[in-house]
């Protein structure tokens, strides 16, 4: 009897960590996808969706800028060295924009704004909840997934592509910056060289990737503000700053994580 | 006995292994205050919170006028919801909206009225609770007790049927947390909805309440009027109320109601041994409403108190002097036969009128209008009618005005 129950503890000891998080994943579907139902329920929502693309979206367009500089910038340095060992320098701007459109301008686009964004909106969300006005929204019968994070999902469901447009744009102006002006490969050749290499097929996969990470940013941000006093580990003001790290660092992660797997189906 | 509003039959509740409810009972009947009191801990809040459906029972169930909540259809639901109010113990106001913003939300989301009538609304609402000029502020630039009539003005916009007020005074100063009494008991007269309130404020509570459940160990122990409350053997109830008697009224500085009759029967007692007479001396505050709506309701509460300390400076030491309601002061003058209770009063009345009540008075346009009136007490008489007949006489009244 001592072994069966020992086995017993020990296979729902083994069992609870995964039950639980497949539990969570459910629950985090599900809240997504309520969510992103409500956007196109009666009366739209217009003006909170603009007011989310503007907070996302327009606000996050100077950092963006910025990053995307810098990244195209130390691509076209590494790429030109690397390259040039072969001889094939001319290639160097296939390799900037390639590298943008495909992999760096979704992700690193994604990573900047869960910074900047989403641990704000982990952060509102969470005091919302703990200062009861969550629940305030309940007893006047407004739906709070509704009202909260259905524009939020919209706004970033619009806002992650067209950053991430801009951060290739300017990367790709970035390379040439160090690559063409700085080391003297031509441009014409750097620029002509990406109008024959650059399929539609690339462009169309980076937008999916954009897509796909504004859906995973902003249903685990709003996910861990909204049920904030549901942890087990902290409550009132440390539950909120919990939940903003556990926010920060799951999108992170998982943006890593979905595009390798995005990226295995792509290619 | 009428068919109850909103009605709990064997409501459990737990959360985790502890359970906050264990069967509950009650009922709540229309037009009504109900006040649930009882210790800190014991699932108050979790009563109210059932009736707006922010949680639901584990077993048992709520009724609305004689419908099942959870068997309401959706529609069903959606109009119950619209008639029901909530103010939060924190206020919950939407911080990162204005004033004007947070009272339009519900009738913005929820109502969808045209733009012009919910700004005339939300103004009317604003002005009868007297939050002046503060529109455009936010909840973090206004003070405690502005936030929690913007909290009541958010839940009396809608013109709701139903308010429920989870500990509408916590954390606020004697005087405020009168004005909040005054105010929740004035609109319920005026606007005539149900109110549902669950408060520490024993006995300022009982007041302005017509019934009374006190709730403990999961279980309602007590139901009944504020004046079976204090007649109530349950020791538990007994004890819970019996901290509170020998406090004096933090408003008034006075006695408190229940101190007060105890006085009566104390000089009842002496009259009816020893044949001590001795009287008593009702003072009305007339216009105490009119005063409210017009200065508001926390200058009201402040020329009251000043009003309070004036009276008891005229009276001697062996008097006392007891709060017996929103409006009312009684006096009883021990050793005291009628003929000396109608000098004091007359004296009272004299001095008192038109006195200066307030050093620093800002509203020397208002005046209280008082009546005062005075009865000898015979052998066996009840307070009860004794106040009704020192209220009713003509000729043993006193008017007077205070400014």
């Amino acid at each position: 009897m001592g072994f069966l129950q020992h086995a017993e503890n020990l296979i729902t000891g083994l069992g609870s960590g995964p039950t639980k998080w497949i539990r969570e994943l459910g629950k985090t579907a599900l809240f997504f996808i309520e969510g992103m139902f409500y956007i196109f329920s009666y009366p739209f929502q217009f003006r909170k969706i603009i007011g989310q693309i503007h907070f996302i979206g327009a606000k996050s367009v100077f950092v963006i800028t910025l990053t995307g500089a810098f990244t195209g910038m130390v691509l076209g340095l590494q790429g030109y060295y690397t390259l040039v060992k072969f001889g094939s320098e001319g290639v160097l701007g296939v390799l900037v924009a390639l590298t943008l459109i495909r992999e760096l301008g979704p992700v690193l686009t994604a990573i900047m704004i869960v910074g900047r964004a989403g641990s704000a909106m982990a952060a509102e969300i969470g005091i919302m909840r703990i200062t009861e006005q969550i629940d305030a929204l309940q007893t006047m019968d407004i739906n709070p997934i509704r009202f909260v994070i259905s524009p939020k999902i919209a706004g970033a469901i619009i806002s992650f592509p067209l950053l991430t447009a801009i951060f290739d744009v300017v990367g790709i102006y970035g390379g040439y910056l160090t690559g063409s002006v700085l080391l003297g490969i031509n441009p014409g050749a750097y620029f002509s060289r990406i109008e024959l290499s650059v399929m539609m097929e690339d462009i169309t996969g980076g937008f999916i990737k954009a897509i796909v990470f504004a859906v995973v940013v902003v249903t685990i941000c709003c996910y861990q503000g909204y049920f904030v006093h549901l942890r087990e580990e902290g409550f009132g003001a440390r539950g909120v700053s919990m939940a903003t790290t556990s926010a920060v660092v799951i999108s992170c992660v998982l943006i890593l994580v979905v595009d390798y797997v995005l990226t295995s189906f792509l290619l | 006995m009428p068919t109850p509003l909103i009605q709990f039959e064997k409501v459990e509740k737990s959360f985790g292994s502890n359970t906050i409810l264990k069967k509950v009972d009650m009922e709540i009947y229309q037009g009504e205050i109900t006040t649930i009191i009882g210790k800190s801990g014991m699932g108050k809040s979790v009563l109210l919170r059932h009736i707006i459906g922010l949680l639901q029972p584990d077993s048992g169930r709520v009724l609305f006028q004689g419908r099942p909540l959870l068997k309401m259809k959706r529609e069903e639901r959606r109009l119950f919801k619209k008639k029901v109010s909530y103010v939060f113990q924190g206020n919950a106001l939407f911080d990162s909206m204005t004033v004007f913003e947070n009272v339009a939300m519900p009738l913005v989301e929820r109502f969808r009225m045209p733009k012009a009538d919910i700004r005339d609304k939300v103004r009317e609402k604003l002005e009868q609770l007297e939050l002046f000029k503060v529109d455009d502020h936010y909840p973090s630039q206004i003070s405690g007790g502005m936030k929690k009539r913007v909290a009541l003005a958010r839940a009396l916009v809608t013109d709701p049927e139903i308010v429920l007020f989870d500990e509408p005074t916590t954390g606020l100063d004697p005087i405020r947390k009168h004005a909040v009494h005054h105010m929740i008991s004035g609109y319920q007269k005026r606007f005539g909805f149900t109110g549902i309130i669950v408060s520490h404020e024993i006995p300022d509570i009982f007041y302005i309440s017509q019934r009374i459940l006190m709730l403990d160990e999961g279980n309602i122990i007590f139901r009944g009027t504020p004046a079976e409350i204090k007649n109530e053997q349950n020791p538990i109830v007994r004890e819970f109320i019996k901290d509170q008697e020998s406090r004096l009224d933090d408003l008034t500085g006075m006695a408190m109601q229940t101190q007060g009759e105890k006085r009566f029967h104390e000089e009842m007692d002496r009259l009816e041994r020893y044949g001590v007479p001795f009287s008593i001396i009702l003072l009305t505050i007339e216009n105490v409403e009119e005063i409210s709506l017009r200065i508001g309701h926390m200058a009201a509460q402040t020329v009251l108190k000043d009003f309070s300390v004036h009276v008891q400076k005229h009276l001697r030491i062996i008097d006392s002097c007891s709060r017996l309601e929103l409006n009312k002061l009684m006096i009883v003058l021990s050793g005291s036969n009628p003929d000396r209770a109608k000098i004091v009063c007359t004296r009272l009345s004299i001095e008192l009128s038109g006195s200066e009540i307030s050093g620093e008075q800002p509203f020397p346009e208002f005046c209280f209008s008082i009546s005062a009136g005075f009865i000898g007490v015979r052998k066996g008489d009840k307070l009860a009618d004794l106040i009704a007949d020192a209220e009713s006489k003509q000729d043993m009244r006193y008017d007077f005005r205070v400014c």
